[in-house]
């Protein structure tokens, strides 16, 4: 097993679970609250991810951030450096990736809130932002775990996006899965064996917290 | 910083299309309680909606002495921050994770801590729940909550009180303890209180200024008695408390002596009731309090009561301090008697009675 490629999956998917949730919690919040019409085609562009194959997705962001991409010419200008190939490339991707685990949660957890007690807080006084972080917050935890833990999990799995915008640069972004794969195609199927059941492993005690905290909150699951 | 003597009346004139009706309202509110009375569903919620900035008037002004809440002709509408409105929703809305005391001073955002901590002791004192303050919403009494809901909205110091049913489901001693908290509160502050009910108790436990409204219109408004003794509506006629609601026709009208005579559609007794604006032949219905009738086990006589049937006890059931009987006398009526009265009359199934209704306890309720 290569603790080289399981270190940088690690990092991957705690940098893309922590960027994710400040990203997603004000998406989440205008698309649970809004009475936009048009909402649906947001709806539908954050849920994409998860019928699209990964290898499309990974195709359209190397596209965007290859030399001539849109992204990558912004970077190359901000930074001085390329941007597909590297780690804050698949940072990037990845966070496209794993939205809708981050979104859908925190959605349905915004959305359960009694719109009654919103309302006291406005007739309290209270701003938007401090009704956010003094009632919404607070009553959501279960749904902010549950984003962090599924958008963590899901990145720390992926193979396809990565395989397409990050190459297999040992130690920047040669990940765990390519690790997997690599390992079966040179027909090392016990290093291989190792790496996935500790995946499997890691994945399992992940979902057992999610539904240990609250099985409502985003669930494949009939509500009990 | 004391708060000012705050008599600003609210004065309401709206508009707003709702799923089943328009809510069309006009009336000022002075300082003091005024009961909205209504049945579920007659667009009460939302009037208070629309002054509290919860929800948006189709047209209108809204205004609170000087300041002006809502005005369509010149697209202000107040944000509900702004208003300095208390609003304590039917479902109360207290913060779950927040305790006692962090409830009550959500709203004192902006204030010192001292001046914050006199005035969150002071709310919780006459509201005594002072001994609750550490407490979560979740260890309370239904009755608790409700002391709790209002001292958040009072602490604020707000210059209108909106308060949608917050009273119900609690029993006549303690609701009257609360009222009595939220009078002597008021005494000193004279703000305007609308107290959103259908419930005829709670009505009679305010027992103040009332106005009734129905398929989003305001009815008659003045004192609970004068008000609710003659409803108009059927709706509101069960919302009042009258048990017997009996389908009739108008036999003739003796407009000299200011009655008419109908005859009951089921059974087909006759009563004499108030004239009323029904034309011989109409249908009509004839709602009857069943406190109102008596009952008598021998045929009575030498009565000025004008109207009596003989009939037959179906039913009696205990209902706390009073029976209630069924009779059938050609049609069903609902009776209430004490237990007393109850046992010296020995009223058990069976029994034959006579009902005796005066002319003015029957009154006669628009077709709807």
């Amino acid at each position: 097993m290569s603790i080289e490629a399981l270190l940088l999956s690690l990092r991957l998917a705690l940098t893309v679970a922590v960027v994710l949730l400040v990203v997603a919690m004000p998406l989440a919040y205008w698309l649970a609250f809004t009475r936009w019409r048009g909402k649906f085609l947001l709806e539908s562009i954050v849920a994409l991810p998860l019928v699209l194959p990964p290898t499309v997705l990974g195709f359209y962001a190397l596209m965007a951030m290859g030399p001539r991409g849109v992204l990558g010419k912004l970077w190359s200008a901000m930074f001085g450096h390329p941007l597909a190939f590297t780690f804050s490339g698949l940072v990037i991707a990845s966070l496209f990736y794993s939205l809708p685990f981050a979104v859908q949660p925190l959605v349905a957890s915004f959305e359960s809130l009694d719109r009654r007690l919103l309302e006291a807080s406005a007739i309290l006084g209270a701003s938007g932002l401090r009704s956010f972080h003094r009632i919404v917050l607070p009553l959501s935890w279960p749904g902010v775990i549950t984003a962090l833990v599924l958008s963590f999990a899901h990145t720390l799995g992926e193979f396809g996006v990565v395989l397409m915008v990050g190459g297999n640069l040992p130690g920047i972004t040669r990940t765990i899965s390519i690790d997997i794969y690599d390992r079966t195609q040179a027909l090392d199927y016990a290093g291989a064996h190792q790496t996935a059941l500790l995946l499997l492993l890691v994945s399992f005690v992940v979902l057992s917290i999610v539904y240990g905290i609250n099985r409502r909150v985003w669930s494949p699951w009939p509500h009990r | 910083m004391a708060a000012p003597l705050e008599t600003a009346a609210l004065s309401v004139e709206m508009r707003k299309r709702l799923s089943a009706f328009e809510l069309e309202i006009q009336h000022q509110f002075p300082p003091g309680f005024t009961v909205v009375f209504g049945p579920s569903g007659a667009g009460k919620s939302t009037l208070l909606d629309c002054i509290a900035g919860l929800a948006r008037p189709d047209a209108g002004r809204i205004e609170l002495g000087a300041a002006t809440f809502f005005d369509g002709a010149q697209s202000v509408s107040l944000p509900p921050q702004k208003r300095q409105v208390g609003y304590v929703f039917q479902s109360l809305a207290l913060f779950p994770h927040l305790s006692v005391e962090e409830n009550v001073r959500y709203g004192l955002g902006t204030i010192g801590e001292e001046e914050r901590r006199r005035r969150v002791d002071q709310v919780l004192q006459a509201f005594h729940i002072e001994k609750l303050s550490e407490r979560k919403p979740a260890q309370l009494s239904g009755g608790e909550k409700q002391r709790v809901a209002l001292a958040r909205s009072l602490v604020t110091q707000p210059r209108l009180l909106l308060l949608d049913e917050p009273l119900t489901g609690l029993d006549g001693g303690l609701r009257q303890s609360i009222l009595q908290d939220l009078r002597e509160w008021n005494d000193a502050r004279r703000i305007p209180i609308l107290y959103v009910t259908h419930n005829r108790d709670e009505v009679d436990a305010i027992g103040e200024r009332i106005i009734t409204i129905e398929n989003g219109r305001l009815g008659k408004s003045g004192a609970p008695r004068s008000v609710l003794d003659a409803p108009q509506t059927v709706a509101l006629a069960q919302a009042a408390g009258f048990e017997n609601l009996l389908e009739a026709r108008v036999l003739e009208r003796r407009e000299d002596d200011g009655v008419m005579r109908v005859a009951l559609e089921e059974g087909g007794a006759e009563l004499e009731i108030p004239l009323g604006s029904a034309q011989p032949g109409e249908r009509v219905k004839v709602a009857i309090r069943a406190g109102d009738i008596l009952l008598a086990i021998e045929e009575p006589g030498g009565l000025s009561a004008r109207n009596v049937c003989q009939g037959i006890v179906e039913s009696v059931e205990s209902r706390g301090a009073i029976a209630v009987l069924r009779v059938r006398a050609g049609s069903r009526f609902i009776v209430h008697v004490t237990p007393g009265a109850r046992r010296a009359l020995q009223l058990v199934a069976a029994k034959p009675v006579w009902l005796v209704v005066k002319t003015h306890s029957c009154h006669l309720v628009t077709q709807r």
